[in-house]
């Protein structure tokens, strides 16, 4: 696991390709290829450009504020802020654990969360490049195209998300800036009538996560090569699982398999995992890098989500899900699956489980009734973990004895995928752009190299008029020698007149 | 059960990002302000961001006026129709209104609702930062604006 094509040896000489930002993919990233006269690729690095100051945001509020403050950390997934913020809190009120009813209920939202995501990323983020192909016709390869060529292929999407967000909407409270889930508890229980209007629509949404977990066989089927191919390395594998070594997505224990599946570390406590991992900053990206601290930088990165957690754990606490989960496990002929792609196939297994764990949660008395509240004796600091739709995602919090947040670290999901996607774009960059003229499509194979990781680079800031995606040609020097931007309805424009940003 | 409101207000954006609360604090704001014999005609809706699954919102509505800050729109705001269109916004945050409008057609095989974008003039986008003076003029201004829509809306509906 080295870092080849991270950085030129001979940078003089080389001409730049900035992709700026990544589309469909959540908040600003950029990609600079350096290439040299023959197109070959001699660095490739992925920046994330705006990914600063969720610390200082919260830090200096009260502690009982947060859970709903870090909601605005990210557009796309506030309930897994939410969660993680809580799950921290209990541990600074000493309210562990918390009752049977407020597990229930947070677990019921955490994986309508995990439903409406995971439904998001595939039917409408990913789906176009893989229903239509990489090369296609941008015109075509959008949510839109999807929704006229494949009609009940959006529609199931989007039923889907909107049931999730139905379930989020019934145990946070609103549809947006939910308060359900507070320090030491819930403020709010299911009512019958909101459980049994969710039970009507089961039947239908696990029908239609098989079926999608059936497309992505599929997909994988149909290009057997092409989907063990791209992007694929080694890596090592990070994410919670239950003690017994069940998959589970809002609680349990650190583990991290190695490239080969042995197991190397298991059993590690969520407050300790600065014994498990550090940080490491660099120059040229604004996200940081953390790696097992015991095997170092080059040894010791990690890859997690999806694809991580779908092999991580022992087996899956739901029946189809397991089923699937062992046709999964299968393709990889007695080795760990390392495709890149294969990530969109442990995504449908997970959403497969996550309505099967809906089912099985709205069977029980318990979300209905009983304390909402634990107490204990007040902590300095806690530490909360959660699997969020993109991968394993860490809140640490100290208080002081006024109650206001002092310290906050934050190591969110697409942070530990920082080294990984970085070594998808590498492989596919050496793989598909070298000895090739650079064109809108192969420009796309590493856009949905780094998709795959379904990134949440910087927690979702928009306005119209902002720039999906930006092209640049770099010489040496910096100089702009060309700049391509896609803009709503104005299709492309060149302007080779403004800054780029990071270096590169 | 109740049929929906024929008026739909739908705005997004990020609270804690500056400028970007404009759509928010419009469909905060016009909900307060609107006289009582009005509110349920009107249903508010707001978002951190436009999204497929909006187009399930539209379904049923007479009127639609779409609300975001805009950072290429001329101060105070800009009004537009929205038509249904085809376009390169695949970015998942930022479905294009037009886009959202194209999903509700080919999903449900039959026009869109008539459809307002009002675009409220931004500038400043980070994280923590307070809607700036700018963005504050630009809302009020906005709002009476939007008071009078709600009330044309209405009465076409009467009509």
């Amino acid at each position: 696991m080295s870092f080849e094509l991270e950085t030129a040896a001979n940078p003089q000489g080389l001409r730049r390709v900035a992709i700026d930002p990544v589309s469909r993919v959540e908040g600003h990233g950029k990609v600079t290829l350096l290439l040299d006269e023959n197109n070959q690729v001699h660095q490739a690095r992925l920046h994330i450009v705006e990914f600063r100051g969720f610390e200082k945001f919260i830090e200096g509020r009260p502690y009982w504020e947060v859970p709903v403050m870090v909601q605005r950390l990210c557009g796309i997934c506030p309930v897994s802020h939410h969660l993680a913020a809580a799950k921290a809190f209990d541990r600074v009120l000493g309210a562990t654990p918390i009752t049977a009813s407020s597990e229930a209920v947070r677990r019921l939202m955490h994986y309508g969360q995990m439903l409406q995501s995971h439904a998001l990323h595939f039917f409408h983020l990913s789906s176009p490049d893989l229903l239509f192909g990489f090369s296609s016709p941008v015109a075509q390869r959008n949510v839109v195209g999807v929704v006229q060529a494949h009609p009940e292929v959006a529609k199931k999407g989007i039923l889907l998300r909107k049931f999730g967000q139905e379930i989020i909407r019934i145990t946070s409270g609103k549809r947006v800036h939910g308060t359900g889930a507070v320090p030491g508890g819930v403020n709010k229980l299911v009512t019958a009538q909101e459980r049994d209007s969710l039970k009507q629509d089961l039947a239908q949404m696990l029908e239609w996560a098989m079926d999608a977990v059936d497309i992505a066989k599929q997909l994988h089927g149909q290009s057997e090569a092409l989907y063990r191919q791209f992007g694929s390395f080694r890596s090592n594998l990070m994410s919670l699982v239950r003690r017994d070594g069940a998959m589970d997505l809002y609680d349990g224990v650190l583990r991290v398999r190695d490239a080969n599946g042995r197991v190397l570390f298991d059993g590690v406590d969520d407050q300790k995992y600065l014994d498990l991992i550090e940080e490491e900053v660099r120059s040229w990206s604004y996200m940081k890098f953390p790696h097992l601290r015991s095997l170092g930088r080059e040894q010791g990165w990690y890859r997690v989500g999806p694809l991580a957690r779908v092999q991580n754990c022992d087996f899956i606490p739901s029946p189809l899900a397991e089923i699937e989960r062992k046709e999964f496990v299968a393709w990889g002929r007695g080795e760990l699956v390392h495709a890149t792609l294969a990530y969109h196939w442990a995504r449908m297994i997970e959403m497969l489980h996550a309505v099967e764990v809906i089912a099985q949660l709205l069977d029980d008395p318990a979300l209905l009734s009983g304390e909402m509240m634990s107490h204990g004796e007040r902590q300095r600091g806690g530490v909360g973990i959660i699997e969020a739709p993109r991968g394993t995602l860490i809140h640490d919090y100290e208080v002081g004895d006024d109650d206001l947040v002092t310290r906050c670290n934050l190591i969110v999901s697409t942070t530990h995928n920082n080294q990984a996607m970085n070594e998808a774009v590498r492989a596919v960059a050496k793989e598909y752009i070298s000895g090739h003229e650079i064109t809108e499509g192969l420009l796309n194979h590493i856009e949905v190299a780094i998709r795959a990781y379904d990134p949440c680079l910087s927690c979702a800031t928009h306005a119209l008029g902002q720039m999906p995606l930006d092209v640049t040609l770099l010489a040496t020097d910096g100089g702009v020698l060309d700049r391509v931007q896609k803009s709503h309805g104005r299709g492309l424009t060149r302007h080779i007149d403004s800054p780029i940003g990071l270096e590169a | 059960m109740s049929a929906k409101p024929a008026i739909l207000v739908l705005g997004w954006g990020n609270l804690s990002r500056g400028d970007d609360a404009l759509g928010p604090l419009f469909v905060a704001g016009l909900q307060e302000r609107l006289a009582d014999e009005l509110h349920q005609q009107v249903e508010f809706l707001e978002d951190y961001q436009l999204q497929v699954e909006h187009a399930l919102d539209l379904d049923g509505r007479r009127h639609v006026l779409f609300v975001d800050a805009s950072l290429d729109c001329p101060a105070p705001f800009l009004v537009v129709p929205v038509h249904a269109q085809r376009d390169t916004s695949y970015t998942s945050h930022a479905l294009s209104p037009e886009a959202l409008m194209q999903v509700f057609e080919d999903l449900h095989g039959h026009a869109a609702p008539a459809a307002t974008l009002l675009a409220l003039r931004a500038e400043v986008f980070g994280l923590g930062e307070p809607l700036s003076a700018l963005a504050q003029g630009n809302l009020q201004a906005g709002l009476e604006w939007g008071l009078n829509w709600v009330r044309q809306a209405a009465n076409s509906q009467v009509a």
